[in-house]
């Protein structure tokens, strides 16, 4: 814990410029200010950090469930199984309680997930390039599938929010199922040493006593819940979870009892930094986080694919 | 002992393993050798519970091993699958640390964390505890991984190809440490105090040079079929190795020893 320390610092600040970025400026305006702090600002900040946190993990778990560094959410197709559960939902039910679409979403997105690891049985593993090939495409097809759904049923511009992280809607009463993300965690720490072994891969992590199946499950069902509740609330996010476990992982290691925590600080941060550029770049208007997050991202993931065609994890 | 009781194992309809009875003796070492497709592997993750059989049982120390809990068989064999090359960046001292897994399940105590200091400095790990497994060298990476199998403090331990691509320095570092855990039937091993129990080993073989120097016992399988199994000096001679490898093949003697050789 004590390492944490100067990330959790780093963390502060970043919070800090986040509650003092925004088209208000809080110093000179007629608008009240403890209430755009109380009903905007730190709002929109916790949602940053929470959906960041989520994702990062979501990435962790789902590299050690595949025991591929390349692959994360959203290349195995979650985020968009849950947009067809979230689809599926609003067509039939659209007054349903946010709680029940998440849930349904997390129920799709659980299920497009397992359909990906089912999948990630059968490709080969001496290129870990592969995998996240496949994935792409799996997440294409999904994609496609509820777009096609989404079009036939004039519901096209919820599948444009859902696909674009954007905090600028985020206020006090619409973000609070993000917390959500807070309990995951808790249940990841319980989690930590079963998916460390699991990355042992399944022969030797059985041996060990381990019970696959329910570990991978639990896994992947941590994961889809992560995803549905970010894609519900703010949209999903690419490149998250695949950029920061990597990075955290060359300075702490794989041993989820160690690197969780940075895991969620760093993944909070690098969320909520994007989102404050994203306010500054053309302030007073807003580009989306998901955007920023996707620009930078794709360079560090080019820069980790440079770096990785020597040494397999796959 | 694990005995094996018409054990069959069938993939796609095809038996890898057609109907093997046999006994494995307590203590020491023992081999299964066979040519490439023998079902060695399937044979050793079928004992270790890992695979579950068309028809017939492994009882080890008497236990069922497919009907035990997970956990209970975890303290009863300890696996090595074969280079699990791909890994997670841990420290040696981390992944030593796993195999008390089965013991503490997440919570480890004081006794846990003896084991693993014994084991590591039992394998001569303590310069490197703190690396990450992937930055050592082939030979320093088997020895961490026989390491937590050894942690796991198990009666038997079961080691896929331990030997596979290391040199002869290496495979002769290894086998010197199992045979010191696991000396010929009637010698004691070489064991601290903590640690009382004598370990087995059972290990699948593809150098029958190594094979013949240092197992005790040998299960020779072809086709999925023992063709014959039983202590060294009686049962390795050079019409079963023919054989067995559908190859002429000789036994000489070399000093102490015998070398395997082309015929």
């Amino acid at each position: 814990m004590r390492r944490l320390i100067p990330a959790l610092i780093a963390l502060a600040v970043l919070a800090m410029a986040s509650l003092l970025t925004g088209a208000t400026n809080l110093f000179d305006s007629p608008l009240d200010r403890s209430m755009v702090l109380a009903v905007s600002r730190l709002p929109r900040t916790m949602a940053a950090l929470l959906a960041g946190a989520g994702l990062a993990l979501a990435g962790v778990v789902i590299q050690q469930t595949m025991r591929n560094r390349l692959v994360e959410p959203g290349l195995t197709g979650t985020p968009e199984a849950a947009m067809i559960g979230l689809l599926g939902v609003t067509l039939i039910a659209p007054g349903a309680a946010l709680l029940t679409k998440m849930s349904v979403a997390a129920l799709a997105a659980l299920l497009g997930t397992a359909g990906f690891f089912a999948l990630s049985t059968r490709v080969p593993r001496h290129d870990p390039m592969l995998l996240p090939i496949v994935g792409l495409i799996y997440g294409g097809i999904l994609g496609a599938a509820a777009l096609f759904i989404a079009w036939t049923t004039d519901l096209v511009q919820f599948v444009g929010i859902w696909q674009t992280g954007d905090f600028s809607g985020v206020l006090r009463g619409r973000y609070e199922l993000l917390w959500l993300i807070a309990a995951l965690a808790g249940l990841l720490w319980l989690f930590a040493d079963r998916l460390t072994i699991l990355g042992l891969g399944e022969d030797q992590a059985r041996s060990l006593g381990l019970n696959y199946r329910q570990t991978v499950l639990a896994g992947l069902a941590i994961v889809a819940m992560a995803v549905a509740v970010v894609v519900v609330t703010v949209g999903s996010m690419p490149f998250v979870g695949l950029v920061v476990p990597n990075i955290v992982s060359r300075f702490r290691g794989d041993n989820l009892r160690d690197n969780l925590g940075l895991v969620a600080v760093a993944g909070g941060g690098f969320v909520l930094a994007s989102d404050v550029i994203g306010r500054l770049v053309r302030w007073p208007y807003e580009i989306p986080a998901a955007t920023i997050f996707a620009i930078a991202g794709a360079a560090i993931f080019l820069g980790l694919l440079g770096n990785r065609k020597a040494r397999a994890h796959g | 002992m694990i005995e094996i009781d018409h054990l069959t194992l069938t993939r796609d309809g095809l038996a890898i393993l057609d109907d093997i009875s046999l006994q494995i003796p307590r203590g020491g070492i023992t081999a299964i050798i066979g040519p490439n497709g023998a079902g060695k592997s399937t044979l050793l993750h079928c004992l270790a519970g890992l695979l579950t059989p068309a028809s017939g049982q492994v009882r080890v120390l008497g236990r069922d091993i497919h009907r035990i809990a997970a956990r209970d068989r975890a303290r009863l064999l300890a696996l090595l699958t074969q280079s699990p090359g791909a890994m997670p960046r841990l420290s040696v001292r981390d992944l030593v640390g796993f195999g008390r897994w089965p013991h503490h399940r997440g919570r480890p105590g004081p006794e846990d964390h003896a084991i693993v200091a014994q084991a590591i400095e039992r394998f001569d790990l303590g310069a490197m505890a703190a690396r990450d497994v992937e930055t050592l060298s082939g030979g320093q990476k088997q020895r961490a991984f026989v390491a937590m199998a050894y942690a796991q403090t198990t009666p038997w331990m079961l080691l896929d190809e331990p030997l596979s691509a290391l040199d002869p320095k290496y495979t002769r570092d290894i086998m010197d440490r199992l045979r010191d855990l696991a000396p010929p039937p009637g010698r004691r091993p070489v064991e601290p105090a903590t640690v009382e129990e004598t370990r087995s080993v059972l290990l699948v073989l593809h150098d029958l040079q190594s094979a013949w120097r240092y197992a005790d016992w040998f299960v020779c399988l072809k086709d999925g079929r023992v063709l014959s199994h039983g202590p060294r000096d009686t049962t390795i001679t050079a019409d079963l190795l023919s054989e067995l490898y559908d190859t002429p093949l000789r036994l000489e003697r070399a000093g102490d020893t015998s070398v395997i050789l082309p015929a």
